[in-house]
């Protein structure tokens, strides 16, 4: 294909003022970053400089300047305010109100939808699914990546053995799906297998089987994808809470005479729990959250739909507004807690 | 945080990007009209007095085929001195509904679905046909066609291109080697089927997967044998809800289909046992019939993209397709299709102007040479259209016995058409039987 400027010019133009204005803005809020401190900071040495030459601090010209610094104190805060109020705040509101309207967010029809979400047996799979997915990806990636750091904590090369299994952390969760959908791909047992999985089984003389087909273990199938993606934040945060425990700690321990067992619950446990606390809890949000995985490998058939998915089927595929936004709105009261319990442990460590 | 240690540099940096930006901005703004139309002006008489005139069309059609697009009105521009602003879109449907909100609607778009169509006219903002534009189409597209244009009543515009989904693809050579013969009738077909799975093959192949849409191949059956086993008047009720879902009519044509898609001796070829479908691709699910392992097919003529490089499609060819045989052939012939309408937001006379044109033999004439295009315009001349396929789907979109009928999940609410009914076709051929299936789609047209 040949590309014609002439008849790109409009787009290009467009292009053209969108990148200004963007430089305008960027540059602009670069250069006031700038400027405004070292203006305040100029200001600071002036009236030092007063101070030292004898003139009062506490007469009546700061008294002028104290609002005036709050006010900047203000306007610096209004970028961080203004994004929050119209990406986070005013979606929320709007999402909630919508949740109470129909399909096409014409007329109020109270808690239909909420109650439509409870009564369809579509839906209540979609929400147990979920349940199964945030009780088992936080355990198992959890798990897998702590037994991980502690088996290779010290080993020969470890750093290796860590990137290993840090790499699909790196991954997409679009392209993991891609990958695992052709791990379980299958053919009939007169065909050749494509798949890794069904390959392996086949080699040992089992029958090929259709891994994301048959509900309810293909939830499983899906998770091992997650845990696959998750261990390897989970290993490498822990790791490096397993080298912060003092070495101290550890000698008086070995001192004491504790076998391995003992060492891993009494002194690594408790040690890095403050670690572990912050990856379940990053990893359960991630998991309630999860649509990137599902849509690609079964799109939420088969049993194995979840709530993002669901929410975005309703809302953007189905013109179901309404039901949608029930969906989104259950899914944020559902994150609620755990974010909570979240701030009140990052505060608790502040405090301690 | 400063992340530059003095304005200078700051402000250097936003000023040189700055000036690179406006570079750019003002790159190639020349104009690109090339007056070659030195052809025969006298055809577009009628269309005259809008010199200097601009239009836009707005239409999902991209890349070489908006190209070709372009240039099938070039003549008429150069002539008739109408420029026309062509504007292609991936995310056309959506997009549309922004546009139009905006306040930013194009002149004109060509909307493939009927019930877009319809909600838009229904909203207000559709401008009707003029009188001209609806002699034009009623003289050039049968009266099948004009319906899913008219609502309430009122005329919004002709069709343009189509394409025909009542095809089942095969290998004349297999054929040929075999000495199998090309069904004309139901009963013919499942006599071949029964002898091409006697002989050791599955004889049908079929894949239903296709990203957040997996599902809508297996609607295209149903709605093919809806059309085969029912009337058409009971498939217009079945599409627009005047029956239920789960009528038992409807779950006589979903087991008919089953006959081949849920029969373990006819399906997957290539690929497996009846599962293998839901999770089979339909790009690659005809591909085992050039490797001999599948003789059937049953997918629409834009298939004729979907295969391998160096496969030639014609009827003495590697590949081609034959019609979707009725069960009773003298009840006519029922032809499952799709295609695009162009409706009009504004009613300018050069907008009128243009929409008339298009609907006319002279429009599709000129597209149709081209390559690549298939019309229900009956001025269209066969040998104005180049590809075998194309000129079949022209010859059957032509003959008077057929009878058409648009993808019924096109003309369903979305929750049902783009949801539900493709959910619910996964789950049936995932081993859900046909009457849950059925229910839980009625259940959720509301």
């Amino acid at each position: 294909m040949n590309f014609d400027v002439a008849a790109e010019a409009d787009k290009l133009t467009m292009l053209g003022y969108g990148l200004l204005a963007f430089v305008v803005v960027v540059g602009g809020l670069l250069l006031l970053l700038d400027i405004v401190p070292s203006w305040f900071a100029r200001q600071r040495e002036q009236r030092l400089a007063m101070a030292v030459a004898g003139v009062d601090p506490a007469a009546p010209p700061p008294a002028r300047r104290k609002p005036r610094e709050w006010l900047f104190g203000l306007f610096f805060l209004l970028p961080a305010v203004l994004l929050l109020l119209v990406g986070l705040v005013v979606p929320a509101i709007r999402t909630v109100l919508l949740s109470l309207m129909d399909g096409r967010s014409e007329s109020w029809v109270g808690l239909d939808n909420y109650s439509w979400m409870f009564s369809q047996d579509e839906i209540l799979s979609v929400l147990t699914n979920t349940l199964v997915w945030v009780l088992l990806v936080p355990l198992l990636a959890t798990s897998v990546g702590l037994i991980y750091a502690v088996l290779v904590d010290r080993a020969r090369l470890e750093s290796l053995a860590k990137a290993l299994v840090f790499m699909p952390t790196a991954i997409s969760f679009v392209g993991a799906g891609i990958i695992w959908k052709f791990v379980y791909a299958y053919r009939g047992p007169e065909q050749e297998q494509i798949g890794l999985l069904n390959q392996l089984v086949v080699g040992f003389g089992g029958e090929p089987q259709q891994w994301l087909q048959n509900p309810p273990l293909n939830t499983l199938f899906l998770i091992v994808v997650m845990v696959w993606i998750q261990a390897g934040f989970a290993m490498v945060v822990l790791s490096a809470a397993i080298k912060a425990i003092p070495a101290d700690v550890v000698e008086a321990a070995r001192l004491d005479g504790v076998n391995s067992w003992q060492m891993f619950w009494r002194i690594t446990m408790p040690s890095i729990r403050p670690a572990l606390i912050v990856v379940v809890v990053t990893i359960s949000i991630a998991t309630l959250k999860l649509f990137d995985i599902v849509r690609t490998m079964t799109n939420g058939n088969y049993d194995t739909n979840v709530i993002a998915t669901e929410m975005y089927n309703q809302a953007f595929r189905y013109g179901q507004t309404g039901q949608g936004s029930a969906l989104a709105v259950f899914l944020f009261v559902l994150v609620i807690p755990i974010v909570i319990y979240q701030i009140r442990n990052l505060r608790k460590q502040r405090e301690a | 945080m400063a992340v530059f240690s003095r304005p200078r540099q700051a402000l250097m940096l936003a000023s040189v990007l700055g000036l690179a930006m406006s570079a750019t901005a003002c790159g190639g703004s020349d104009d690109s009209k090339n007056n070659s139309g030195s052809g025969d002006c006298a055809a577009y008489e009628q269309y005259q007095g809008n010199d200097g005139k601009t239009v836009s069309i707005y239409a999902s059609i991209r890349d070489a085929e908006a190209d070709l697009l372009q240039q099938s009105w070039e003549e008429f521009s150069d002539c008739t001195g109408i420029e026309i602003e062509y504007e292609g879109s991936g995310e056309f449907e959506a997009q549309l509904q922004v546009r139009v909100d905006g306040g930013n609607a194009p002149d004109i778009a060509f909307v493939p679905q009927p019930g877009l169509l319809a909600r838009f006219a229904e909203s207000g903002k559709l401008k009707p046909a003029s009188a001209e534009t609806k002699t034009m189409a009623e003289k050039n597209y049968p009266a099948d066609w004009l319906k899913y244009s008219t609502v309430k009543g009122t005329f919004y515009g002709a069709p343009l291109g189509s394409n025909v989904k009542s095809f089942v693809w095969y290998s004349p050579k297999m054929f040929a080697e075999k000495g199998w013969k090309v069904p004309t009738t139901w009963a013919e077909l499942m006599t071949l089927s029964d002898q091409i799975a006697a002989a050791g093959t599955k004889p049908w192949c079929a894949g239903i997967e296709s990203g957040d849409a997996t599902g809508w191949p297996a609607t295209d059956w149903i709605e093919d044998l809806m059309l085969r086993t029912q009337t058409p008047e009971v498939y217009d009720q079945w599409t627009t809800h005047g029956i239920p879902f789960n009528d038992p009519r409807v779950a006589a044509a979903v087991d008919q289909a089953g006959q081949i898609l849920k029969n373990p001796k006819y399906v997957n070829g290539g690929f497996g046992d009846v599962k293998t479908i839901a999770s089979t691709s339909f790009q690659e699910a005809g591909t085992p019939i050039v490797q001999g392992k599948c003789a059937l097919h049953r997918q629409a003529s834009f298939y004729a993209n979907q295969w391998p490089q160096g496969t030639k499609v014609a009827e003495d060819g590697d590949v081609f397709a034959f019609y979707f045989p009725a069960i009773d052939p003298a009840k006519g012939k029922p032809v499952l299709g799709g295609g695009e309408f162009t409706v009009a937001f504004a009613d300018r006379p050069e907008v009128q102007a243009v929409q008339t044109y298009l609907a006319s033999s002279e429009y599709a004439n000129s597209r149709a040479k081209l390559g690549n295009w298939v019309s229900a315009n009956k001025g269209l001349d066969i040998n104005n259209v180049k590809n075998p396929i194309d000129k079949l789907s022209v010859q059957i979109l032509q003959d008077q016995q057929t009878t058409f009928r648009f993808d019924g999940s096109d003309l369903m609410p979305a929750a049902v058409g783009a949801g539900t009914f493709w959910k619910g076709m996964v789950d049936w051929i995932n081993g859900k039987d046909t009457a849950s299936t059925l229910t839980y789609i009625e259940n959720s047209w509301k």
